[in-house]
């Protein structure tokens, strides 16, 4: 329903070379499931959802490639037919949802605003839709005539994700929706989510540091460095085989709960500038398993696209049994 | 706020340039200035003319040669005073927002209470009372005059900034660092809010170079120095209008209003650089 | 047979534990002048941490754990309570200049955010140099050499390179360094860090925690780890002490809280924790009641009976005593008041099959 073809993204100023922060990327997403995208600060993640989502401002451009909704190239529409899309079909929720929410209104209001811009005439059938969905993500309705403020950071996020689905969409990207939330909050939200996607029915894509979250919670995860992805696969297949070193190295970060303690290492390093990339793999500097002469030199191939286990490194071939 | 950001700003141009104008003008008073500003052999009133670019005063005096020397007086009196002013809001306004605790309440208060008198006024009956009458006052006194109905409303915004700042987490690693209060002021405070220091320098500047000619004109200066205030005093008390001495009244008059406006533009500008949400671009 | 007095025994002589805590208690009144609320931020918590010992301090937002080591620090002065470090003198109420001083020789901290915790107008050189000119800990003509050696203990080598840089030059893993070298300037007794990895990538997290291991062990300290991460908690800890709404609920090895968590709200946010190595796609189902503590009006008894499906009447009438439940094990809770410190009765907090966690 998603697909991301190829898509480049770069930030350019007047009489400032172009930047790329997102470097030809390529992702599906299908009906009704949900994509993890992971990667740490820098990575293009942000950038990536902002232009698939048709929400990317100047200075930022979409260089080359496609984004199609069902079909429709969205790069090709004009702002009105993005905006008309926009909560109807695809829905974007953000970190800090005091920055979606205008403090100064009540909620029930940015929601018959929200509706009423997308044709729902009627304030009462408005108003109706807009508690059953305070409903489905287990808002109190007494909340619904409240002021932001009034509530908590938690009931915020679970607000804004009420308005990103009020108009039932068939796509929600989320950019680190439980960042700044604490981990009982958290873990409700995301139980939250999941029961509202069985229920209404709509893809996810869900995009984040933290990969014990996606880990749990999506069924394909694509792993990105330095504005690219560097390995796509079924949540089960990444956890259980990922390949590329840098994933490897990224689930080793996570400490666990309980168990034998032994010392884990962090990566060193860190991730490379984007406007001064270094030759040949972008992780090759930090990678425990580079290869001198080949990573350092030359771009790292794509392999196992049609295995449903992609990896862009050096370490693997086609075909064969991974070299890694 | 950095050099680059300073200059593609219109009005710090402006302003800078006036500025600089006036400042050379006062350096150079001694070298540019035709004839000494209290010579008093030449013709009396005459219009302007090739010796006289600006013709003479009632008194005998080249006005040119004045207004360069008057220059350089209020240039230095007016910036002089608004450092002065900035003085006393860093230890009542900076010092006192950092330490907090009465230090701070006492000397909210204070300032609060100069906030509340009306400055003209305190000015006016100020110089009056200190400085005896028939125009023998000093300059010292002008200078302290004018700080003290100046310093209260910067060092307002001075201390809500430095309240800002304290709370920082760099300001709390300096106390844990060991460093002492009028040290972490200098060197973290200060340094952290030097934007609007410099703008509210310009607005006491400002201020001072307005109070002073304002007080000058009134004969609450010293009427022996010669600066553009004491100039218009005399165009006023010899009656210039009268004799069509225009260029004795308008000239003093028109630096000090581009003079106040330089310190205006520059007070905006440097406010703008420094606030980022305060630019319009 | 001879008259000299009869040696008992030989007894080592304890050494004091390196940081004491009893009953810190921090109240601070929001608002205006008679409209004002108190906030009871800290709630009589009792700590003590040994030389060369981490104790995590896990809580949520809201639950204390910073404003425990801002009273530690005196950056904040304490309600009630006494802190003592190795031993002496608890720190007075309203110390001097110089007794504050001399509590910073010895109790230090690391800040959570690296791009506010340097001042961003100066150089590396200059802040890591500052407690060693404040507390006159070398001599002038030394300090170059000793700024070099403590950016080398923190990993930033070459030493040389980085004394000239400004933080906007560092990325967020070099500037918490520099803030643990600028912490370990006075060779301190107690190391305070204040979520120090959360506003870090994840990759650059684990160095900086087992930096913190390794100056464990070279200068024995003696850290505490704040932290809202229950699994970093678990990396970095030998004891983890749990805290809600200001009060410490719980307290014990690392291992004994972790694998058998007693207390409810320890088992909810053990519950709750993304498990890296956990069950894939879990069926069972997460459901906690209850809002998170107000900390303006903290019902009496136990701050967690809200949210507490074990909630009894006794629980909101008083604040449960401590009990043992293993060795140096203790937990606040009605629940484990067994002779033995057993449960009094062991339900799972959530309907998860299968043996309680």
């Amino acid at each position: 329903m998603l697909e991301i073809d190829g898509l480049s993204v770069g930030y350019g100023w007047t009489g400032r070379p172009v930047v790329t922060i997102v470097r030809d990327v390529s992702l599906t997403v299908g009906t009704g499931e949900v994509v993890g995208i992971a990667g740490e600060s820098g990575c293009g993640k942000t950038t990536l959802a902002l232009a698939a989502t048709g929400l990317l401002d100047p200075p930022g451009q979409i260089l080359s490639g496609s984004v199609r909704y069902q079909g429709t190239d969205l790069t090709s529409l004009s702002p009105q037919e993005l905006r008309e899309l926009r909560l109807t079909e695809i829905s974007m929720v953000f970190q800090a949802s005091m920055n979606v929410l205008n403090p100064v209104m009540r909620i029930r209001d940015q929601f018959l605003d929200a509706m009423a811009a997308h044709g729902v005439e009627s304030s009462a059938e408005a108003r109706k839709r807009a508690e059953e969905t305070f409903d489905l993500v287990k808002i109190p309705r007494r909340f619904f005539d409240a002021y932001p403020h009034q509530l908590s950071g938690g009931m915020r996020q679970r607000a804004v994700i009420a308005l990103a689905l009020v108009l039932r969409p068939k796509l929600l990207v989320l950019d680190e929706p439980t960042t700044a939330l604490d981990v009982v909050v958290q873990r409700s939200i995301l139980q939250s989510l999941n029961d509202l996607r069985r229920d209404l029915d709509f893809a996810i894509v869900f995009i984040t540091h933290d990969l014990s979250l996606l880990v749990e919670i999506a069924d394909r995860i694509a792993i990105m460095y330095a504005g690219a992805i560097v390995e796509d696969a079924a949540a089960k297949d990444l956890y259980q085989r990922s390949r590329h070193p840098y994933t490897n190295a990224l689930m080793e970060a996570f400490p666990p709960l309980g168990g034998d303690r032994r010392r884990l290492e962090g990566i060193s390093g860190q991730p490379p500038d984007l406007r001064n990339l270094p030759i040949g793999c972008s992780f090759a500097p930090r990678c425990p398993r580079v290869m001198a002469g080949t990573c350092d030199e030359i771009d790292p191939p794509t392999i196992g696209r049609d295995d449903g286990h992609l990896v862009v490194c050096h370490l693997y071939s086609e075909k064969e049994a991974p070299v890694g | 706020m950095n050099v680059r950001a300073v200059l593609s700003n219109p009005r710090a141009v402006l302003g800078a340039s006036i500025l600089a104008f006036f400042i050379v003008i006062a350096l150079l008073a001694p070298v540019i200035s035709p004839y000494s500003p209290t010579d008093i052999n030449f013709p009396i009133g005459v219009g302007p003319s090739w010796k006289h670019w600006l013709g003479t005063t009632a008194g005998g005096q080249d006005i040119l040669s004045q207004l360069i020397w008057g220059t350089r007086a209020s240039v230095s009196v007016g910036l002089g005073t608004g450092a002065l002013i900035c003085l006393v809001q860093l230890v009542t306004g900076i010092f006192a927002g950092y330490v907090g605790g009465l230090t701070d309440t006492a000397s909210a208060m204070v300032t609060n209470v100069f906030l509340v008198l009306p400055a003209l006024p305190l000015l006016i009956v100020l110089s009056a009372y200190l400085q005896g009458s028939g125009g023998s006052g000093s300059t010292l006194v002008l200078i302290g005059v004018i700080t003290i109905t100046g310093w209260a409303w910067g060092a307002r915004v001075l201390r809500s900034q430095a309240i800002a700042l304290r709370n920082r987490p760099f300001v709390e690693a300096a106390r844990i660092s060991g460093e002492g209060r009028w040290h972490i002021v200098l060197s973290h405070i200060v340094p952290n809010m030097l934007g609007i220091m410099v703008a509210n320098f310009f607005g006491a500047a400002l201020f001072a170079v307005l109070a002073e000619a304002g007080l000058e004109f009134i004969g609450l200066g010293n009427i022996n120095t010669v600066t553009w205030g004491t100039m218009l005093y005399w165009a006023q008390n010899d009656e210039a209008t009268l004799m069509g001495l225009w260029m004795w009244l308008l000239v003093p008059g028109l630096c000090i209003m581009l003079f106040g406006t330089a310190l205006g533009l520059l007070n905006f500008a440097v406010d703008e650089i420094a606030n980022p949400n305060l630019r319009r671009d | 047979m001879a008259s000299a007095p009869a040696v008992v025994g030989v007894e080592e002589i304890a050494e004091p534990p390196v940081l004491e805590v009893r009953g810190l208690t921090k109240h601070y009144t929001i608002g205006r002048l008679g409209r004002g609320k108190t906030v009871h931020a800290l709630s009589n918590v009792d700590l003590s941490l040994e030389r060369g010992e981490v104790l995590g301090l896990v809580g949520e937002s809201g639950s204390g754990k910073t404003t425990f080591i801002r009273t530690v620090l005196m950056l904040d002065r304490p309600t009630a309570g006494t802190i003592r470090v190795n031993g002496q003198e608890p720190v007075p109420a309203r110390p001097s200049a110089s007794r504050l001083r001399e509590h910073r020789r010895h109790v230090q901290m690391i800040f959570q955010d690296p791009y506010s915790s340097l001042d961003p107008l100066h150089t590396v050189r200059y802040s890591v140099g500052r407690p060693l000119r404040a507390f006159g800990i070398v001599p002038r003509h030394e300090q170059k050499a000793a700024i070099e050696k403590l950016l080398a203990q923190v990993g930033l080598v070459p030493a040389g390179d980085f004394l000239r840089r400004y933080p906007h030059q560092l990325s967020g893993g070099q500037r918490q360094r520099v803030g643990v070298a600028r912490a370990l300037a006075v060779h301190p007794s107690v190391l305070l860090a204040d979520e120090p990895t959360s506003m870090l990538d994840v990759s650059i997290r684990l160095s900086i925690m087992n930096l913190l291991l390794e100056l464990r062990s070279s200068e024995s300290l003696a850290l505490v780890f704040v932290t809202h991460d229950l699994a970093g908690a678990y990396y970095m800890s030998d004891r983890i002490a749990i805290m809600y709404a200001g009060h410490l609920l719980e307290v014990g090895p690392a291992s004994a809280v972790m694998g058998h968590p007693r207390h409810p709200y320890t088992r909810l946010l053990r519950e709750a924790a993304p498990d890296p190595d956990g069950d894939f796609g879990r069926d069972t189902r997460f459901e906690v009641q209850g809002d998170p503590p107000d900390l303006t009006a903290l019902p009496p008894g136990c701050p967690f009976v809200p949210r507490c499906p074990f909630a009894r009447s006794e629980c909101e009438t008083a604040l449960p005593e401590w009990r043992e439940v293993g060795a140096g094990h203790r937990v606040r809770c009605v629940l484990y008041g067994g002779p033995d410190g057993t449960a009094a009765f062991d339900k799972p907090l959530t309907t998860r099959g299968g043996p309680d966690a």
